[in-house]
């Protein structure tokens, strides 16, 4: 028995996926750069890729740029939009949260030195609060990154109210999203919101790792941070990645085909699983919003008189898969920067775990999961004070 | 520049009737840790081991591996050439200029040894020739008998050996020709550096593991894998053994005082090695206990611990402060891998105030409230080998 409920570190691949990278391997395995008619054939397979990946944020196929992941997609844009910032007596400012992914939390720590970087507070919900965030903005602000859906908690951002904000205050500000964990869960829809780029990656959504987009708003310049030829119109120089970007396309189709009715089941697997751990465990805080306004694919939970650490080697020992919130505190440094700034309870903190639904997860797995997740903090509640 | 490296036993040569059983022991040493080079020629000349390669480029790494063999005190990488005068001369020029690439050099001398006394020439006859033909190729060097900056030895056997560089290695007796012990291998920074000086006197080594899992990670199991992966280059092959204590310490930790709870834990895992180790009949247990170290080490402690079990412990870093254990640690490169915070991380079984001055009849009384022998066989029954 494998019941696999880490999707949010990474997924499985779909085998539809799996079919068209072999293929690219085996058969199209030119570069799209040669003028010969290999070249062009996987050229056009990989702007057909764009297209399904564009789709799937209703952007244009030339505002998405392939990359080698979600890390690097923040690392271009964040670099890229402040590269370029003027040497002047001014001191400029940058703003972000404090529940970022660390690609983004650290590419703003690089820059302390240069520039006045603010990290927002979250309510206990993981919710920026937008009158900080308008406060914070003044004529020096140059950008403003924000993570739509957070890693740990699911909790979904306001993001047209925090866009209407950031505009109206300093139309010049510049704005980032962090979709990672957003991309193919939830509705984006580019050609509404004046964001000026999004960072997205394929392994959250089934498709291969070790590579990623961003989507740059078209009228939206970013500096180059990597150079190399013209591959990607010198965004991301470099021979293209083209099986991981095909699958990558393929994985975006099936995320479209399929779109209201994935999201659904997520929503519901959700729903169904807090539901029942409430009911049938004592001691336990769900940190996520278990409604349709948090991400339908994360549920984060927090238990009294349990290490997470230790429920997730009982879990992995009976075939279930799940992540920890926060590493062992007894070491100091491990201490969970997000389910701090959400003020968890001391008692809580180290009983956290991370359970994240995905494409091949269903309802008949739950029984299953509640049955052994209980027997298993019995368990562990016995020896823990 | 060199295919050849001398070996030099150390201690074995007093070891007079077992000297041939010594030896053997370890040229299949030298053998087990060569494993994985391609070409390599294990030889004896008048006596003396020698080791050849046909790639030149491994000599490096094979130096790497036999420095850490017990049992050798000295390494001596060779160029190995027909006992022809020219070609001697030839290559003695050539390791000389190899030489001078590498450092400064002003003063030099020749040490030809002849043991094969056919060789035409005399060694005194022979330094002196040699030393000529330096001085003519090489500006600005001098002959110094007593204080050279390089050294050129001569070897004459039945083949020729020219050589400059004597490597002193970890010395110590060959492993498995002083009988064998069970480490009690945990993953921190002692019991490896315990392990290899037992080794180091001969003693081939079996490690045993405990672990507490799921309360303790896979990944831990892979630290002390590694670790005795490290120790194998000088132990020879380790079977390394690990057991599942975790319902020990349940037991423990529902029926027993909270601050004997380490004390009570380092009985069992006492008797499980003891158990262990008459299984596999092995004479002693091997731990990396430092006095004072941590509560269980405390002498009370260690009295009360020892005294669940018959066998000897062997404690070789006993008295050994912090520094001086990191110290060998860092020397046999153990030391980055014991520091890998996999270990111990929930430390959930570990009292806030263990008892340092734990009394036997106490720490009798609690164990009277559990099954010791079932606690034990069920442990038992855990047994892998990693």
């Amino acid at each position: 028995m494998e019941i696999y409920l880490d999707n949010s570190a990474t997924t499985k691949i779909r085998h539809e996926v799996m079919d068209e990278i072999k293929d690219v391997y085996e058969n199209n395995y030119g570069n799209p750069s040669s003028i010969h008619r290999k070249g062009l054939q996987i050229e056009k397979k990989m702007e057909f890729a764009r297209k399904s990946v564009a789709k799937v944020i209703n952007a244009k196929p030339e505002e998405i740029y392939f990359t080698g992941g979600g890390t690097e997609s923040n690392n271009i844009a964040i670099l890229g939009h402040l590269n370029n910032t003027p040497n002047s007596e001014v001191k400029y400012n940058i703003i972000t949260t404090k529940i970022e992914h660390p690609s983004v939390y650290n590419t703003f720590k690089h820059f302390e030195d240069n520039l006045d970087v603010k990290y927002l507070n979250t309510d206990e919900t993981g919710k920026i609060d937008v009158q900080e965030l308008a406060e914070s903005i003044d004529e020096n602000t140059l950008l403003v990154s924000i993570i739509l859906v957070n890693n740990e908690l699911g909790t979904i951002q306001e993001l047209d109210k925090i866009v209407e904000t950031v505009k109206k205050k300093n139309r010049r500000t510049k704005i980032h999203v962090d979709a990672i964990q957003a991309f193919g869960k939830i509705k984006i829809d580019t050609n509404k919101t004046s964001v000026d780029t999004i960072s997205f990656s394929s392994h959250k959504i089934h498709g291969p790792k070790g590579v990623g987009g961003l989507f740059i708003k078209s009228g939206c310049r970013i500096n180059s941070v990597i150079f190399g030829g013209n591959q990607e119109k010198g965004i991301r120089p470099g021979t293209e990645n083209t099986p991981g970007i095909v699958g990558f396309g393929k994985a975006c189709e099936l995320v479209y085909d399929n779109f209201q009715e994935e999201m659904d089941k997520l929503y519901s697997l959700k729903e169904k699983y807090g539901m029942r751990l409430k009911e049938e465990i004592e001691d336990i805080k769900i940190n996520s919003d278990l409604t349709r306004t948090g991400a339908p694919h994360i549920l984060n939970l927090s238990f009294k008189n349990v290490k997470g650490e230790v429920l997730v080697h009982y879990l992995e020992d009976k075939g279930i898969y799940v992540s920890t919130g926060s590493a062992c505190s007894s070491k100091a440094k491990s201490d969970n920067r997000i389910l701090k700034s959400i003020n968890l309870d001391r008692d809580f903190i180290d009983g956290t775990i991370r359970i994240s639904f995905g494409y091949f997860n269903n309802f008949d797995e739950i029984d299953y999961v509640i049955l052994n997740m209980k027997e298993s903090i019995n368990e562990i509640r016995k020896f823990m004070k | 520049m060199y295919n050849v490296l001398a070996v030099s036993f150390g201690e074995i040569f007093l070891k007079g009737k077992n000297r041939s059983s010594f030896e053997k022991k370890l040229i299949e040493q030298i053998k087990l840790s060569l494993k994985g080079f391609r070409d390599v020629v294990i030889y004896k000349d008048q006596g003396k081991v020698f080791i050849e390669t046909k790639h030149e480029e491994d000599m490096d790494e094979i130096i790497n591996k036999v420095k850490k063999i017990f049992g050798i005190v000295l390494i001596s990488p060779c160029i190995k050439v027909e006992k022809n005068v020219e070609i001697i001369k030839d290559k003695t020029k050539e390791l000389f200029k190899y030489l001078c690439s590498k450092k400064e050099i002003q003063t030099f001398k020749i040490d030809t040894h002849r043991s094969d006394k056919t060789f035409p020439v005399k060694s005194m006859e022979f330094n002196a020739d040699m030393g000529e033909i330096i001085l003519d190729e090489f500006e600005n060097i001098t002959v110094d008998v007593h204080n050279p900056d390089v050294h050129i030895y001569i070897d004459i056997k039945l083949n020729c050996y020219i050589s400059s560089e004597k490597i002193k290695t970890v010395g110590g007796l060959p492993v498995g020709t002083s009988g064998r012990a069970l480490l009690l291998l945990s993953g921190g920074i002692d019991s490896p550096v315990a392990g290899y000086m037992i080794a180091k006197r001969g003693v081939e080594i079996d490690a045993l593991y405990f672990h507490t899992y799921p309360f303790t990670s896979e990944r831990a199991n892979e630290k002390v894998k590694h670790l005795k992966e490290l120790l194998e280059d000088y132990c020879g092959k380790i079977t390394l053994y690990s057991i599942n204590i975790l319902d020990i310490h349940k037991a423990i930790k529902l029926n027993c005082k909270e601050d004997e709870t380490t004390i009570l834990a380092r009985r069992f895992m006492m008797r499980i090695a003891e158990k262990l180790a008459l299984e596999k009949e092995i004479d002693m247990l091997i731990t990396g206990e430092s006095l004072g170290q941590v509560a269980s080490q405390t002498m009370k402690s260690m009295a009360v611990i020892e005294n669940s079990i018959e066998m000897p412990i062997l404690k070789p870093v006993i008295g050994m402060d912090k520094t001086e254990i990191m110290e060998i640690a860092r020397n046999i490169g153990t030391y980055e891998t014991s520091i890998l915070p996999y270990d111990d991380c929930c430390s959930v079984f570990a009292p806030k105030h263990p008892t340092i001055k734990p009394k036997l009849d106490s720490i009798k009384r609690s164990e009277s409230n559990l099954d010791i022998e079932d606690l034990i066989e069920k442990a038992m029954s855990t047994i892998e080998i990693l």
